[in-house]
C-alpha cells in the first residue's frame, strides 16, 4: 500500500526525509541484557519536517529517543546528525576516522552514538523534552529559560571569570539571553508568570515551558516525547500551533513521539511506526494511516474479523487509488475501530465464509507466513478456540497464530519440538513457549479442562480476545 | 477533575461546590483579618491546658507524702504546682501563637508573604551587617571587662559563618550533600601552617591564596570519585574522605607532626606591622597605647572581610550561569544534561569553590590559633557546619548567619548557665546539660521549621516582580 503510493508519487514533491535528511538512523539496535528493545531500525528525519514516531506501548519509541539524545549508548548502529548540506562521502569519512563530529565550513556531521549526552545538545544541536516533564520546579519560568542558555553565557562570561569582574561582553550576552527568554515566554503565553516557580504552573503550561526551554538551546532538531500527553483538546490545538510556528519561523525539524492520533495526523509530514522494536511502516501520514500492519499493531484490533474487514476496506481504498479517485479521509482510525465494534454481530456471521474463501495468513501476515504443521485454512466449526486462555498468548499473538492456521487448543497440544521452534522463530519468542508450557496448557484445555490462568481469563480478570465471561469465550 | 477526586460530595451540586471552593480560598485570610479572635482562642486553649496540668499535677506536685515517725506526713508545695501551671499556660500559648500564626501566614495570600519574607531578610541582613562592622568597638566600649572574650567569640562565630557559606555552595546550591567538608578546612589550615613554618618568607597574606588554591584542588580530587554517586552513597563517600584526610594528618608524622600538630604559626601582619609591644609594632607606629585587644580586633576584621567576600562572591555566582547551573543541577540533573550542561564540570566547580572558601577559613583558623593538630578537624566539625547550613535553610545566606549565631553563640552561652542553679538547686551543674539543652533546642527548631529558619528561595533573575519561592517547590538535591 505504502509502496504503491511511493511509486506513484512524483519525485518533485520533495520528500525531505528522502532527499534532505537532518537526522539519519541506520541499523539502530539497542539491547538491555537479553531484551532487544530496538532491532535494526533505520529511518530518516527530513529537514524542516515534523516527523512522528508512533507505536503501541513498549514498542521502543522512547528507547530510540534516548539513543538519539545520547542518554543510552546504542548497542549497534549509526545515528548521524547533519548541519547544512552534507554528502554521504563526508559522513563516511568522519565515520572512518573515528571522530565524534567534524565541521567543514557550513557543513557539519555529528555521529550522535559516539557523543556524550550534553555535547549532543551543545554541539549537534539536538534538544529534547521528557515524557514525564522535567522542569526545574524550584526555579522561576525565567530562570528555567536562562539555564537553557548556559553554554552561550558561560563562553560570554569567560567561564565565570570575566562575568565576576563585570566585563561588558558578559553584560551584553546576559541582556541577549533575557530577550530570548522573554521572546519564548511570549510565544508560549507565560510572560505574566515569568517570576513564578515552574512547579506552580498548570500541567499544560509546564509542557509548553519545557518546549520553550529546549528551544532556548537553538536546536536544529527538537525531539518531543509525548508533548500532547495529558493535554485537553484546546491545549492540544495550541500545541499544534506552537509546533507549526517553531517549524515555520525557526526552521527547526521536529521529531515527536505521540499517542494522540489527532495531533499526529494533523501536523506530521512523515510518520514512522514501530512495533516490538522494529519499523513496521514509514511514510506520510496518509500512507501510514491506511497501512494494515499499522492498524493491526497499533490499534490492537481484537478479532480476526476486524482485520478482515479493515483489509477489505483497504483493498477498496487501494482500488480507488488505483482508479485515481479521491477517497474521503475524514474517517480517522479510532473512529474506524469504533464503527467496527458496533458492526461486530454481523461480521461474526460472515466471518467463516470469508475466512475460508480468503485464507487469513496471506492477508494479515506482513510477509506470507509459512504454514505451520497442522495448520488449517479456517477454524473448524467456523470458530477457533480462545487461544488467549493459554498463559503467554495475548490477543496479538493469537492473531499471529491464527494467521498460521492455528485456531484450536488441540493443534498446539500436538506441537512437536520442531513446531515449537518454528513458532518461536516467528513470534520472536526465545524459549518462551517452552518455558510457559504452552503445549501442556493446550493439552489440558483441549480436553475441556481448566488451568489456573484460563480460569482467570474466563472470570474476565485478564484481558482476552473474547469479551464476556465464562467458558463461552472458547466457543 | 481534581475537585471530583478530593471532594466527591461536590459532584452533585456544582453550584455548591463553586461556593465551597471560593470559601476555601477565602478561608486562610480569615484569621489574619481577625487577629483578636485567634488570640482569644489561643488564650482559652492555653487555659485549658494549664487546668489539665493542674489536675494531673495536683497529686504529684502540690501534695507530697513522706514517711514520718508514726505514719505518713503530708507536705504541700503550692508554689511548685502553680509555677508548673503557669509554665504550661505560657508554653501552650507560645506554641499555638507561633504555629497557628505561621500556618495562617503560609496559607494566606501568596504575594503578601512572598514580599514580606525577602523584605525581612534584607532588613535583617543590613542590621546584622552594620552591627558586625562596629562589633569590636561596641564590645570594647560597653563591656570593657569581657571584651576579649566576646570578640573572641565573635571571631569564632564569623569563622563558622564563612564555613557555612562555603558549604552552602555545595549543599545548598548544588545539592550535593558533603559530610566531609572539614577536610578542606584542614587542608587550608595545614597548607598555611606547613608553608609558613618551612619557608620564612611566606606570611599569612601570601599563604592565604595558596591555601585557597590547594583546598580547591583537593575539592576537585574529592569531586572525581563522587561524580557518579547519588544520595546516601555520596554522603558516605564524602564522610570517608573527610576522615581519610584527618587520619593521614595524624599518621604522617614526618610531614605533619602527627598528633603533635604544628606550632609556631606566624600571626598575620598589617602591611608588615606586627601586633607586638614595643618598637615597630602596630601601636608604636600609630602612636597608640599597646593593648592585646588590638590583635583580636584585627583578627576579627580579617575574618569579617573574608566572610563578606565569600558572601559577595557567592551571591554574584548565583546570578551567573555557573551558579544557575548549580541550582539547576540540584533540581534535575537529567534535564541539565539534556540542555547541554556539562554536569561533571558543574559539580567539580561547586566542590572546588566550596572547598576554596573552606581552605581560606582554615588558614585563618591556623593563624588565629597559632597551633593546629588533627584534633581540630574531627567529624564533629563537619557535622556542626552542616547543621548550620541545614538549620539556616539550604541555600539561604542570611539563614547561615542566624544559625551560626544560634549554634556557636548558643553553645558558648550555655557554658555560663549559673542562673539555672537558682531554679534547680546548687547541686545542678549546668555545663553537664549543655549539649542536651543544645540538642533539644535544635530538635525544636527543626520541628518548627523543617526546612530551616529561612527556607524560601530568592530567584536569581527577575523579570518584573521578585517573588520568593516556597520551600515545597525547591528540590534538596542528592543525599537528603
Amino acid at each position: 500500500m505504502a509502496d504503491t503510493k511511493d511509486m506513484t508519487a512524483p519525485a518533485s514533491t520533495g520528500r525531505a526525509w528522502e532527499n534532505d535528511a537532518v537526522l539519519t538512523v541506520e541499523h539502530l539496535t539497542m539491547r538491555f541484557g537479553g531484551l532487544t528493545a530496538v532491532n535494526d531500525l533505520s529511518f530518516n528525519v527530513g529537514r524542516g519536517d515534523i516527523t512522528a514516531l508512533i507505536g503501541p506501548n513498549g514498542a521502543g519509541k522512547t528507547t530510540v529517543f534516548n539513543c538519539v539524545t545520547g542518554f543510552y549508548k546504542p548497542t549497534e548502529g549509526r545515528i548521524t546528525m547533519r548541519h547544512g548540506k552534507v554528502s554521504n562521502d563526508f559522513i563516511e569519512r568522519v565515520t572512518d576516522t573515528g571522530e565524534r563530529y567534524r565541521v567543514e565550513g557550513n557543513a557539519g556531521v555529528y555521529l550522535l552514538e559516539r557523543m556524550p549526552d550534553f555535547t549532543i545538545s551543545d554541539k549537534a544541536k539536538v534538544a529534547r523534552t521528557f515524557q514525564n516533564i522535567r522542569l526545574f520546579a524550584g526555579m522561576t519560568v525565567l530562570e528555567n529559560l536562562l539555564v537553557a542558555q548556559h553554554n552561550r553565557l558561560m563562553v560570554a562570561s569567560n567561564f565565570t571569570f570575566g562575568g565576576l569582574l563585570g566585563l561588558p561582553g558578559y553584560r551584553k550576552a546576559r541582556q541577549a539571553s533575557m530577550e530570548k527568554a522573554i521572546y519564548w515566554m511570549e510565544r508560549v503565553n507565560l510572560l505574566d508568570r515569568a517570576d513564578d516557580p515552574a512547579g506552580d504552573l498548570p500541567y499544560g503550561a509546564q509542557r509548553r515551558l519545557e518546549i520553550a526551554r529546549s528551544m532556548c538551546t537553538d536546536p536544529h532538531l527538537l525531539c518531543l516525547d509525548e508533548p500532547a500527553a495529558g493535554l485537553n483538546p484546546r491545549e492540544s490545538a495550541e500545541l499544534n500551533d506552537l509546533l507549526q510556528f517553531i517549524r515555520r519561523e525557526h526552521g527547526t525539524s521536529i521529531l515527536l513521539i505521540e499517542h494522540d492520533m489527532g495531533v499526529v495526523m494533523e501536523i506530521s509530514d512523515h510518520v514512522v511506526v514501530l512495533d516490538y522494536g522494529e519499523k513496521i511502516s514509514d511514510g506520510d501520514a496518509e500512507a501510514v494511516r491506511n497501512d494494515p500492519k499499522v492498524i493491526a499493531a497499533y490499534l490492537g484490533v481484537d478479532d480476526e474479523e476486524e482485520i478482515e474487514e479493515i483489509l477489505e476496506e483497504d483493498a477498496e481504498i487501494a482500488k480507488a487509488h488505483a482508479r485515481g479517485e479521491e477517497v474521503s479521509d475524514d474517517v480517522v482510525m479510532p473512529e474506524k475501530a469504533k464503527a467496527k465494534s458496533k458492526a461486530k454481530p454481523k461480521a461474526k456471521k460472515a466471518a467463516p465464509a470469508k475466512a475460508r474463501s480468503e485464507p487469513v495468513p496471506a492477508a494479515a501476515g506482513a510477509t506470507p507466513a509459512p504454514a505451520m504443521a497442522g495448520g488449517l485454512n479456517a477454524p473448524r466449526d467456523g470458530k477457533g478456540d480462545n487461544l488467549t486462555r493459554i498463559k503467554g498468548i495475548g490477543p496479538i499473538n493469537e492473531k499471529k497464530l491464527n494467521a498460521h492456521g492455528i485456531f484450536h487448543f488441540d493443534q498446539i497440544a500436538a506441537w512437536k519440538a520442531a513446531d515449537v521452534k518454528q513458532a518461536e522463530d516467528y513470534l520472536a519468542f526465545d524459549g518462551r513457549i517452552k518455558r510457559e508450557e504452552w503445549v501442556k496448557q493446550a493439552k489440558t484445555l483441549a480436553k475441556g479442562g481448566d488451568t489456573d490462568f484460563s480460569k482467570r481469563v474466563d472470570k474476565g480478570a485478564v484481558p482476552s480476545s473474547r469479551s464476556g465471561k465464562g467458558k463461552g469465550g472458547s466457543k | 477533575m481534581s475537585s471530583n477526586d478530593t471532594q466527591p460530595a461536590d459532584v452533585n451540586h456544582p453550584e455548591g461546590a463553586q461556593i465551597k471552593r471560593e470559601e476555601r480560598l477565602a478561608a486562610p485570610n480569615l484569621p489574619a483579618d481577625d487577629p483578636a479572635n485567634s488570640y482569644a482562642a489561643a488564650i482559652k486553649d492555653a487555659a485549658i491546658a494549664a487546668l489539665l496540668a493542674g489536675v494531673l499535677g495536683f497529686f504529684f506536685l502540690a501534695i507530697r507524702t513522706d514517711i514520718a515517725p508514726g505514719g505518713l506526713e503530708v507536705t504541700t508545695r503550692w508554689a511548685l504546682w502553680i509555677i508548673s501551671m503557669i509554665v504550661v499556660f505560657g508554653g501552650r500559648l507560645a506554641i499555638s501563637l507561633f504555629f497557628r500564626g505561621g500556618k495562617a501566614k503560609g496559607a494566606g495570600n501568596k504575594v503578601v508573604s512572598a514580599v514580606a519574607v525577602p523584605g525581612l531578610g534584607t532588613w535583617l541582613g543590613r542590621i546584622l551587617f552594620a552591627f558586625a562592622v562596629i562589633l569590636p568597638f561596641f564590645f570594647v566600649y560597653f563591656f570593657p571587662g569581657r571584651d576579649r572574650q566576646f570578640i573572641d567569640l565573635a571571631i569564632l562565630i564569623m569563622t563558622y559563618i564563612m564555613l557555612g557559606w562555603g558549604l552552602n555552595i555545595v549543599v545548598g546550591l548544588a545539592g550535593l550533600l558533603d559530610l566531609g567538608y572539614v577536610a578542606f578546612y584542614a587542608v587550608g589550615a595545614y597548607s598555611f601552617a606547613l608553608l609558613a613554618t618551612h619557608f620564612d618568607f611566606i606570611g599569612f597574606w601570601i599563604a592565604l591564596p595558596l591555601a585557597g588554591i590547594l583546598a580547591a584542588f583537593w575539592g576537585m580530587i574529592l569531586g572525581f570519585p563522587v561524580l557518579r554517586l547519588r544520595g546516601d552513597y555520596l554522603a558516605i563517600v564524602t564522610l570517608a574522605f573527610g576522615e581519610i584526610i584527618r587520619v593521614v594528618l595524624l599518621n604522617w608524622y614526618e610531614f605533619t607532626g602527627g598528633p603533635d600538630g604544628v606550632s609556631g604559626i606566624p600571626k598575620p601582619t598589617l602591611f608588615g606591622l606586627e601586633f607586638t609591644r614595643g618598637e615597630g609594632g602596630f601601636a608604636d607606629f600609630f602612636g597608640l597605647e599597646y593593648d592585646s585587644i588590638q590583635r583580636f580586633i584585627f583578627l576579627y576584621y580579617i575574618i569579617f572581610i573574608l566572610a563578606i567576600a565569600t558572601n559577595l562572591i557567592t551571591m554574584r555566582l548565583r546570578k551567573m550561569p555557573i551558579g544557575r547551573a548549580w541550582e539547576a543541577l540540584r533540581e534535575d540533573e537529567i534535564a541539565c544534561r539534556s540542555l547541554g550542561i556539562n554536569t561533571t564540570n558543574t559539580k567539580l566547580t561547586a566542590f572546588s569553590t566550596g572547598a576554596m572558601f573552606g581552605g581560606l577559613a582554615g588558614s585563618f583558623f591556623a593563624t588565629r590559633q597559632g597551633f593546629i593538630s588533627p584534633e581540630s578537624f574531627t567529624f564533629l566539625e563537619s557535622a556542626i557546619i552542616l547543621a548550620i547550613v541545614v538549620l539556616g535553610g539550604l541555600g539561604s545566606q542570611i539563614g547561615v548567619v542566624i544559625a551560626s549565631i544560634v549554634m556557636i553563640g548558643g553553645i558558648e552561652l550555655l557554658r555560663n548557665l549559673d542562673f539555672l542553679q537558682a531554679i534547680f538547686g546548687s547541686n545542678f551543674d549546668p555545663t553537664q546539660y549543655r549539649m542536651l539543652i543544645f540538642g533539644l533546642a535544635m530538635v525544636l527548631i527543626m520541628v518548627w521549621k523543617p526546612r530551616g529558619l529561612i527556607s524560601s528561595r530568592n530567584p536569581s533573575a527577575i523579570y518584573k516582580e521578585k517573588k520568593a519561592i516556597g520551600a515545597d517547590m525547591v528540590a534538596q538535591g542528592e543525599g537528603h
